[in-house]
């Protein structure tokens, strides 16, 4: 089929480098994927196009790009799912890192994100003669994990990152999860401690973008999210974030529906004045829209309540029993 | 100014080989640092997705059994004091990996789990579901960051350098990124550069598999050895080739031809579709050929095997099979074929990695060291057994690591001029000074790829080898004047792919070499015109030089034989 790949180039070599679109039309079969598409023009139509490639079958992580606005794996890209809406495919490189020439991008922060997070097994010690006894269904969960291939595709969608470089993002928490998760690493509290801190795993906003992208359904979001849950159960320093999660159950669990100016002030605290009049403007906007219910004691407990707090009783039950499994 | 970076031990190459020879010689005491052309975890050994042998002694597994099924798999070309030490230690390795925090599969108790693999009658192979190659090689590149090992990631190496007495002393390499030279002063080299799939189109292999590290040895004057006996894995896609498996048979999948029939009754009766892959692959081209087939392909039957087992122990690869050839093994057979997979030959290396002989049988360059798919020690002779070459590189690697490391403290500092760097970079000036024309590069790789699978592959005969040769020698004059695009410095990959094509040119004519002057028919060496394996005159291996004035000087070293004599190999 005729295809015509829009390619976002950069030349840092040029005399005044800036990025421009360059359009390469081609035949490809439905059936190919992008990166085929992309060697095809730098075989037959442009050798001077830049990009990296290697195993074509969505292992080795080396072609995360962005095609048509969101990342993805090249290889793994078909012709006929990137085509669905127009027959020109949009290809530029990842987002939330600097480029340095075409599809080309700097690893570097990514990779010193994953170094930050002390990614090597701590076991305790003494260490076994044989093998660590572990659970088989453990392991299994964990290579669930392991499949990460450290594209940098969920790093690049981040809509965290975009605003806030410091966050450690998506890939090196799910890695940490992937320590924090296995029976044989003894580093748990120290680690979760480590990612209480700002920046760490209460800075996602579970925006899911992530999930979404993830060649490999890893599914890093859903990691936080269980990083988030061990750490109230180690229970470590409550920081915005867990105050936030727990006060919204609480209030979920007694009211059934949502009170927001009281999750602001329980989650902020009462005595963080400043912060609180900062919400006000927010607070009398939302409410002009009707967007929040009434708050405090005005805040009644909607109809049934006690349905919603027999889920809770087993919802905790059965999540108890998860975790001692 | 040149820049120079000096240390111990340099290992060329972050696949599983080569961390975990960089791991063993910084726990001996060297000064290692580890160069390569793509960031450790995008290295090839990502690929290997079924598992690692293992003749655990403790759960009643003999090493000696896993040794023979080694032996007879490479149809008695491998050495069998390699072999036995290949077997005896692969134990420790496989625990430790555990301790380092493979997650390997477990069992119903928690200890290590197996599945079966070809050519072995026992289950031994310890895996990580279908991607543990890609399990290993994380978990290597985690303990490379715990030891704060540096790595010179995306540098590529340009030659080997030797001191005034002919000894390794380091690589001249630049970086992708900026196009800026090194030189790399090391007392010890460790070529751990994998293998050199992109010789033939298609192959299972990734694209940067393009023999880097045989193709710099052999021209340092090191010896590469075995180079034809190459392997086609019994089940690859069509298109691309991309790889399924031997984990499918492993777990019981089918092997059917176009009518419906398991073929592999006729070949091997006992082990079936578990017989080694060279028998596998000659039986499939065979079923093929004779009009059994259907659009040049055989069938992968899973459907057997149930969704929910499918699920857990092949997920990865009925992933591939949904994404690559829109099929669903659970539902349908897959149509697969013999595809180019894996070189057993290589540079030719001792017990310990080291690429020359401390009794001087042979002509080496002290110094330098292999371990890997560069290297052939020779464990895998004709043929290698799948979940073999996992543990090849983690026991063979650490070998090499460890004698690396001892071999510094035995050597004085180094002393080459930095002017070495100018050849080199002449070179690559020279390239970039080249007109672009009609000709590309991209040309040149696909020809010698066709050639090479059409000459070269499961069934071989003199009259084709001696055509590939010709066409061959033609392409590496084509090469001297190809000219690319880009002629910037920032990741020139174009650069980078010129250079490479250089290697693997150098790599298909030591292919073609060693098959033209195999004359019988051994593991994946299969002759049309000498159908016998031939013990008298061809138990031996073959030895290539490079030479400067056209084809490699031969030579032979025999086998050595250990316990297992010789023997017909049925399956």
């Amino acid at each position: 089929m005729n295809t015509t790949l829009r390619i976002r180039r950069f030349n840092p070599e040029q005399k005044t480098p800036a990025p421009f679109f360059q359009e390469y039309n081609l035949e490809l079969e439905a059936s190919d994927s992008v990166l085929d598409g992309l060697i095809k023009v730098r075989e037959t139509l442009d050798d001077s196009l830049a990009l990296r490639c290697s195993c074509r079958g969505a292992i080795c992580g080396s072609c995360g790009m962005r095609i048509n606005g969101h990342a993805a794996l090249a290889c793994k890209t078909k012709i006929i799912s990137a085509t669905k809406d127009s027959q020109t495919i949009h290809v530029e490189p990842m987002n939330n890192m600097p480029v340095i020439k075409d599809l080309i991008t700097d690893m570097s922060p990514f990779w010193e994100k994953i170094r930050q997070i002390q990614p090597w097994l701590q076991p305790s010690t003494p260490i076994p003669e044989a093998e660590h006894v572990a659970p088989a269904e453990a392991m299994n969960h964990l290579s669930g994990v392991m499949t990460c291939i450290m594209c940098g595709v969920c790093v690049s969608d981040c809509t965290v990152l975009e605003v806030d470089s410091k966050f450690v993002g998506p890939a090196a928490l799910a890695k940490a999860y992937r320590f924090v998760a296995d029976p044989r690493d003894d580093a748990t509290t120290r680690r979760l401690t480590a990612l209480n801190e700002p920046g760490g795993m209460w800075d996602c906003t579970r925006c899911m973008e992530c999930i979404q992208v993830c060649p490999k359904g890893v599914g890093p979001m859903d990691r936080i999210m269980s990083l988030r849950a061990k750490g109230i159960d180690e229970q470590l320093p409550s920081t915005t974030g867990s105050r936030h999660a727990e006060v919204f159950t609480d209030i979920i669990k007694n009211k059934g529906i949502l009170d927001e100016p009281m999750l602001a002030v329980r989650t902020f605290g009462f005595r963080n004045v400043r912060r609180l009049i900062g919400m006000i403007p927010i607070a009398i906007q939302s409410f002009r829209h009707k967007k929040i219910a009434p708050s405090g004691p005005l805040h009644r407990a909607i109809p049934g309540i006690d349905q919603i707090k027999r889920l809770f009783k087993r919802a905790s039950v059965e999540n108890h029993t998860f975790r001692n499994k | 100014m040149t820049t120079v970076h000096t240390y111990d031990v340099l290992v060329i190459g972050a696949g599983l080989a080569g961390m975990r020879s960089a791991i063993a010689a910084h726990e001996h005491g060297a000064t290692v640092a580890v160069l390569t052309k793509v960031h450790p975890v995008r290295s090839h050994s990502n690929a290997a997705q079924g598992g690692i042998n293992a003749a655990l002694t403790d759960r009643g597994d003999k090493w000696e059994d896993h040794a023979f099924e080694t032996v007879k798999g490479s149809d008695y070309l491998g050495d069998q004091d390699a072999v036995e030490i290949l077997a005896q230690e692969a134990g420790n390795d496989i625990i430790a990996l555990e301790h380092m925090g493979v997650i390997f599969n477990r069992n119903d108790e928690g200890r290590l789990g197996t599945r079966r693999f070809g050519g072995q009658k026992r289950a031994r192979t310890f895996f990580v579901s279908d991607f543990t190659g890609q399990a290993m090689l994380h978990v290597l590149f985690e303990q490379i960051l715990q030891a704060n090992i540096p790595i010179y990631e995306e540098w590529f190496v340009t030659s080997i350098i030797k001191d005034d007495d002919g000894k390794c002393a380091g690589v001249v390499a630049f970086e992708i990124r900026t196009g800026r030279f090194a030189l790399f002063k090391a007392k010890a080299v460790i070529l751990a550069a994998g293998g050199l799939g992109r010789v033939y189109e298609p192959s299972t292999n990734a694209l940067i598999c393009t023999g880097d590290g045989m193709a710099l040895a052999y021209r340092a004057g090191a010896p590469l050895m075995d180079m034809e006996m190459v392997q086609y894995h019994p089940t690859t896609l069509k298109g691309k080739g991309l790889l399924i498996s031997e984990a499918a048979r492993g777990e019981g999948a089918y092997l059917l031809n176009s009518d419906g029939e398991r073929f592999m009754e006729r070949y091997a009766p006992n082990m079936m579709e578990l017989a080694s892959r060279d028998v596998v692959s000659r039986a499939e081209q065979l079923e093929i050929n004779e009009g059994r087939g259907v659009n040049g392909c055989v069938f992968l039957d899973c459907r057997h095997l149930g969704k929910a087992f499918i699920n857990d122990r092949l997920r990865q690869i009925n992933e591939e099979a949904k994404t690559f050839a829109n099929i669903d093994l659970a539902e349908e057979p897959i149509p697969i074929r013999p595809g180019m997979h894996y070189q057993m030959g290589g540079i030719k290396t001792d017990v310990d990695g080291r690429c020359w002989d401390i009794q001087l049988h042979w002509k080496g360059v002290p110094g330098l060291f292999a371990a890997g798919e560069t290297a052939c020690v020779s464990l895998h002779g004709g043929n290698r057994l799948g979940a073999n070459s996992l543990l090849d590189t983690v026991v063979f690697g650490r070998r090499a690591g460890k004698c690396a490391a001892d071999y510094v403290k035995t050597v004085n500092a180094i002393n080459v001029s930095e002017a070495l760097v100018d050849i080199d970079h002449d070179l690559v000036t020279s390239i970039l000074r080249r007109p672009s024309h009609e000709d590309t590069i991209a040309k040149i790789r696909l020809e010698m790829g066709q050639i090479m699978n059409r000459h070269l592959s499961v069934f071989r005969e003199q009259e084709g080898m001696t055509n590939a040769q010709q066409v061959i020698h033609t392409l590496k004059h084509r090469w001297n004047t190809v000219g690319i695009t880009d002629k910037g410095h920032v990741f020139n990959t174009g650069l980078v792919n010129t250079l490479e094509l250089g290697f693997m040119l150098d790599c298909a004519e030591t292919i073609i070499m060693g098959a033209l002057t195999r004359k019988e028919s051994r593991g994946a060496h299969f002759r049309t015109d000498y159908l016998d394996r031939n013990d008298d005159n061809w138990l031996k291996h073959i030895l290539l030089y490079h030479s400067t004035n056209g084809a490699p000087d031969v030579d032979y070293l025999p086998v050595r034989i250990t316990q297992w004599q010789p023997q017909p190999r049925v399956y």
